[in-house]
């Protein structure tokens, strides 16, 4: 057993509104900049839909992920070592900027300084990225957005695998939900693996997926690796980039940005103690089915004794532990068993993971299309949209996300007999496998969804890294990037470099 | 709902009862607002008018009226001439005092109080007999009359053009006099039956404004067809105040930063305009007596006025008799040269008359003496003495200072004010804030929570939610209706005659405005027919936002129209397509999303999608593809013009004439081609289209 701490996140779909707030504050925050136009870290999708960049969750076309040789080890699906080498100069498995879309911007100045003209003025978009007139916008980032776009171009959403699903483009059987995205700072990371310049690294103190902008050589096999496709090709720097999850923000305490300004407050961040032992075999299990069980099993029990020990063996800091124990992470994922991995079956152990909205069943309900059990809807009872979500969480296996779905009508069911009619029912809890405590609990973080129960963050403890006392007020007087050891832009009083010093070790 | 509310008791519980419309922008502290707003610290009362009429009657959208009374006149309607256009309905309501009217009288207002003075009148005497004897006309009969046309408009931060105006395209034509896409013909033009209460020009106007001024951050439609636009600062570069119905807090906007290049705070605009005007005034104005005309306010004595009975001192029913039977006359004292120094001043009236709000009235000398002490008091010239409103933060604590909510004071002495009325003690709502006055600072510091005040029906509690109706069933206070009571039947003439006595669905009216351009203009794409809806969007709050890059990213780069999968079939239209709606009102091209989510025979344009970003030309007007409201036309209902008859009688911002443009219908066709319309405005050989 070799215990390290990731901060990872869940996103509870059910409460998602679609506003993309997080979107924009992320790329207001990360990548409003010349080469990343196209590059949203964070995207919310409307699914059904084949989403940004197209068709992405189609690892046959992009291969991306891993796949589980003969063998029954793995290696990432665009090939071994050799072969990713044999293709660096290239690659077939890159999306192009069509398949994001070309990013445009609009002649606004046009609004103020048109000459007279035969009519109104109108600003025309122009691409971002050629700076040419671009005569129509074929294509954008939330292209399907409430679901934009015929069913037939959308149903090429890889989710429907395995339904008979003409049906779902009729008015009358329309379902939908979002889907916000970011990098999953995966356990078992393709990107990391297909690197041929060794520049992504998985921190071992928090788990955050990261580029070293120093050794990128731009070679893409990250972009064509990662099944999720959120490593970006920065066109400008020549290098690839990706969500940093907010480290910057994570190592203060803070929620990062796209979670700090959630609306819906539909995301949580918490520490998942994990067995780095264990991740190569899990991710290596023979049938996808089992990858999700697999991955539960790699994390680690915050109150188990020997983990604690062993943890502490490691070099985890007790505060971590700590929040570990207080993790809603922990709570929705293994405790209750809501919150499930975003398509297990790519076998890179994601770490964002997300509890399925209940809007599809909740309005086939209304609409008399499944069955009641007792005051419950019957969620088994309807196969669509169950295998649709099963397909995006559990690589098909319906059996835990209708548990999940279940224990959140549960919670409902359990709460409306609370507050109208003023009875605890402990028979709704028992049905579902939990206790009434129990559902009070989730109740609490999953729909009160205070900051404080939705974000546990421990600090970094930089006491290890560097010395504070050298460090402090160093930055007070500099500009631009001044306080970074590769600054060299100027301090206010011409001072020479900060030497950094390694602190004293503690036994 | 109202009435299924009442039907079970719910309404004014905890957890029941009426919803609160979110459009309502509930302006909390309203009673400190309006002084400040319309100036009635210096003269009372102020000019108002309902947006809706006055943009019928002035962008002539009348002219083109395509409803019959007949269509919806109830076939139970009681005996009378149920006749007529419905611009004759807002002309009656205007006559009889039930709507505002701008402008009031044909003659200018400083001439009519200088013709009773002459006579030796008081102006509400002289101007109900000359009305009675036709020597003064109201303009309302006449608005195309180039004595009657608005002249200047300035409009502050709102998108008449790009976004709110019903009707966009007889706004270019009428208001502007510039291109526009109206296709229909008007009623002289089709020979149907014309307005019997206006006076029918053959020609119409074209460009009755000399002058639009436009104050806002952002380059929209409005400041685009402006002759002068002033550049406003943003949220973070003034110091300003926002109420909500959303939460019970005053929010305050703080300056961050100072404006960007030449732009100016809202407050500072018009305090510069206020001074040059103030500078050019003496070479025509002085101090004048300008009569006035208010219609009979919601919330006032004469509400009852006319609740027995319709009847009109025009056709010889009754004598017009002012503030009963027709408009409120007054005459305000101006002082134009001192316009300036009466903007920056807190003036004497709210001393000598006070304050108050919804029927009831305090004194405020307390309040005043506090003003004076917290922006000190000017030190010399003609308002010498009063307190200071230099700065935008000056200004709002004005507000807060005479507003209940934001000071306990004001608050007790509200709803002493009210116990008056009810004969019951109410002050133990606000008692124990008596002693509590939110300052700007206070609320930059920190959020503060309102107090509870008579201005609103719910209360600001630390044991109940805000709930309208709350205390009207809980302090026993009567209901705003014309017996106090929850009154579900209204046995006015009007309603009874449009069959709305009680609350009825009432089935969509056919506005005729397809049917003349299906196929008249062939483009070799099929043609059909949507309802058209324009539901609010998420890419912006109405217009604004709406342009920005970030959120026309993260939707399709442009306006776009929202079709069902089958109708896209049956037009031959694939999702992105280019595509053209009209009607009569004009023409709007944007390009079409296809969605199973659209119900069938529906068009949506999520609304406020300008066309200052990529919109082509339109095929059927060779003009610029139009905005939302291109397609639309204001269509006023004579139930939402009664007055005098409690509940139903005209307020600001509360109760008058809406768009109603819900039934509108349009045709539907893909884009035959692409035309931006960029060339030189000499080469154009494009006429008038109508």
């Amino acid at each position: 057993m070799r215990v390290r701490a990731q901060i990872a996140m869940v996103l509870n779909l059910d409460k998602c509104i679609g506003c993309h707030t997080c979107s924009v504050t992320c790329k207001n925050v990360w990548t409003s900049r010349e080469g990343m136009e196209y590059a949203w870290f964070n995207n919310v999708e409307t699914k059904p839909g084949i989403g940004y960049p197209k068709d992405w969750e189609n690892q046959t076309r992009w291969n991306g992920g891993w796949v589980r040789k003969r063998n029954g080890k793995i290696q990432p699906k665009i090939g071994s070592k050799w072969r990713i080498l044999a293709n660096i100069f290239a690659n077939p498995d890159l999306p192009e900027i069509d398949d994001y879309y070309e990013p445009f911007t609009f002649d606004y100045e046009h609004l103020q300084k048109a000459p007279e003209l035969e009519a109104f003025p109108t600003a025309r978009p122009r691409s971002l990225i050629t700076g040419q007139r671009m005569e129509k916008i074929e294509w954008g980032p939330n292209w399907e957005e409430i679901l934009g776009g015929e069913f037939a171009k959308r149903s090429a959403d890889y989710n429907f695998e395995g339904v008979q699903k003409e049906i779902y483009g009729q008015f009358e059987n329309t379902f939908m939900m979002y889907l916000p995205r970011l990098c999953e700072h995966c356990l078992n990371p393709a990107c990391v693996a297909a690197c041929p310049s060794g520049a992504i690294y998985k921190r071992e103190e928090d788990g955050i997926v990261l580029i070293d902008q120093d050794k990128c050589r731009g070679w893409r096999m990250c972009v064509s690796a990662c099944p999720y496709k959120k490593v970006y090709f920065n066109w400008s720097s020549g290098k690839s980039e990706k969500c940093i999850f907010c480290y910057p923000r994570i190592e203060a305490g803070e929620p990062t940005v796209c979670s700090e300004t959630c609306v819906g407050r539909i995301r949580y961040l918490g520490v998942m103690l994990y067995d780095a032992d264990r991740i190569e075999q899990a991710a290596s299990v023979d049938d996808e089915r089992r990858l999700y069980d697999a991955q539960m099993g790699v994390f680690l029990d915050p109150d188990d004794e020997r983990v604690i020990a062993q943890a502490r063996r490691d070099g985890v800091p007790e505060s971590w532990l700590e929040a570990a124990r207080r993790s809603p992470v922990w709570k929705m994922a293994m405790e209750w068993k809501v919150a499930f991995p975003l398509h297990p079956e790519y076998r890179t152990l994601p770490m964002v993971w997300y509890v399925p909205p209940l809007s599809p069943i909740q309005s086939a309900a209304e609409a008399g299309k499944m069955g009641v059990d007792g005051a419950m809807p019957d969620v088994r009872s309807l196969r669509i949209p169950l295998r649709y979500l099963a397909n995006l969480l559990t690589a098909g296996d319906e059996e835990p996300v209708a548990r999940g779905l279940e224990r959140m009508l549960a919670m409902r069911a359990y709460m409306r007999a609370k507050t109208v009619d003023g009875v605890v029912d402990h028979a709704i809890a028992k049905r579902v496998g939990l206790s009434a405590q129990q559902i009070e609990a989730m109740y609490h973080v999953m729909a009160i969804a205070n900051y404080e129960d939705r974000f546990v963050i421990p600090t970094a403890h930089r006491e290890t890294s560097e010395d504070a006392y050298a460090l402090r007020g160093a930055c007070g007087f500099s500009f631009g990037d001044g306080c970074s050891p590769d600054g060299d832009t100027g301090n206010l009083f011409a001072g020479g470099k900060l030497k950094r010093k390694n602190p004293m070790e503690v036994a | 709902m109202h009435q299924n509310g009442v039907a079970i008791v719910c309404v004014g519980q905890s957890g029941g009862g009426w919803a609160h419309y979110v459009g309502q922008e509930k302006l909390r502290p309203q009673a400190g607002w309006a002084p400040l707003a319309f100036a009635l610290d210096w003269g009372r009362p102020p000019r108002q008018q309902n947006s809706t009429s006055a943009f019928y009657a002035h962008t002539d959208q009348w002219r083109y009226e395509t409803i019959n009374v007949a269509d919806i006149v109830s076939p139970t309607a009681p005996e009378g001439a149920w006749d007529g256009s419905l611009i004759d309905y807002n002309v009656r309501a205007e006559r009889m005092g039930w709507l505002p009217s701008a402008p009031q009288l044909q003659d200018n207002p400083l001439g009519v109080a200088r013709a009773a003075q002459a006579a030796g009148m008081e102006a509400k005497d002289y101007v109900a007999q000359k009305l009675k004897s036709g020597e003064l006309r109201m303009s309302c009969e006449d608005p195309d009359n180039p004595k009657n046309w608005p002249r200047n408009m300035f409009v502050w931060r709102s998108n008449l053009l790009g976004s709110s105006g019903k009707g966009h395209e007889y706004f270019l034509k009428h208001l502007l006099g510039t291109s526009h896409g109206v296709m229909g013909k008007d009623l002289g033009q089709e020979g149907g039956a014309k307005p019997t209460e206006v006076t029918w020009r053959d020609e119409a106007p074209q460009g009755k404004l000399d002058l639009l001024v436009t104050l806002d951050f952002r380059m929209s439609t409005t400041c685009v067809y402006s002759d002068i636009v002033l550049p406003t600062a943003t949220w973070y570069e003034k110091n300003d105040l926002n109420t909500s119905d959303m939460h019970p807090f005053i929010h305050p906007l703080t300056s961050a930063v100072d404006p960007v290049w030449g732009a100016k705070s809202d407050w500072d605009i018009y305090k510069s305009i206020a001074k040059a005007f103030s500078r050019v005034a003496p070479e025509v104005l002085g101090v004048e007596k300008d009569v006035v005309l208010t219609p009979i306010m919601h919330d006032s004595p004469g509400e009852i006025a006319q609740a027995l009975d319709v009847r009109e001192w025009k056709k010889g029913e009754v004598e017009p008799i002012p503030g009963k039977t027709m408009p409120n006359v007054a005459v305000v004292e101006r002082d134009y040269p001192n316009t300036y120094q009466r903007f920056t001043a807190l003036g004497p009236l709210m001393e000598k008359v006070g304050n108050g709000i919804k029927g009831i009235a305090w004194q405020t000398a307390h309040e005043v003496e506090h003003l004076k002490a917290l922006n000190g008091v000017v030190e010399d010239g003609p308002t010498k003495g009063l307190a200071r409103i230099e700065s935008d933060i000056d200004a709002a604590e004005v507000l807060l200072m005479l507003a209940p909510e934001t000071n306990g004071e004001v608050a007790v002495k509200a709803w002493g004010a009210l116990s008056k009325t009810t004969g019951r003690a109410h002050a133990h709502l606000a008692l124990p804030k008596e002693d509590e006055k939110i300052r700007f600072r206070d609320v930059v510091a920190q959020p503060r929570k309102i107090i509870s005040a008579p201005t609103w029906s719910g209360l600001e509690s630390e044991k109940v939610c805000y709930n309208a109706g709350y205390t009207n069933v809980h302090e026993l206070i009567p209901w705003r209706t014309l017996s106090g009571r929850q009154q579900l039947y209204q046995d006015h003439r009007w309603m009874l005659a449009f069959g709305e006595a009680l609350c009825v669905y009432r089935p969509p009216v056919d506005l005729r405005t397809t049917r003349p351009l299906l196929g008249a203009k062939p483009n070799g794409e099929k043609e059909i027919v949507l309802n058209f809806i324009t539901p609010h969007q998420k890419w912006g709050i109405h217009s604004t936002y709406t342009d920005n890059l970030m959120m026309l990213t993260l939707s399709r780069g442009g306006p776009i129209v929202w079709l069902s999968e089958v109708d896209a079939a049956k037009a031959g239209i694939v999702d992105n397509d280019w595509v053209e709606a009209f009607n009569v009102n004009g023409a709007l091209v944007a390009r079409a999303v296809v969605s199973q989510r659209m119900k069938e025979g529906t068009l949506f344009m999520y609304h406020a999608q300008e066309k200052i970003v990529n919109v082509p030309g339109s095929e059927m007007t060779g003009n610029r593809g139009g905005i939302h409201n291109s397609v639309t036309r204001a269509v006023l209902k004579p139930t939402h013009m009664i007055g005098g008859y409690a509940q139903q009688a005209w307020g600001f911002n509360y109760y008058g004439t809406i768009g109603t443009n819900r039934d509108e219908f349009v045709v539907v066709r893909k884009l035959a081609k692409v035309d931006w319309l960029e060339r030189p405005h000499a080469d154009a050989a494009r006429g008038d289209v109508s």
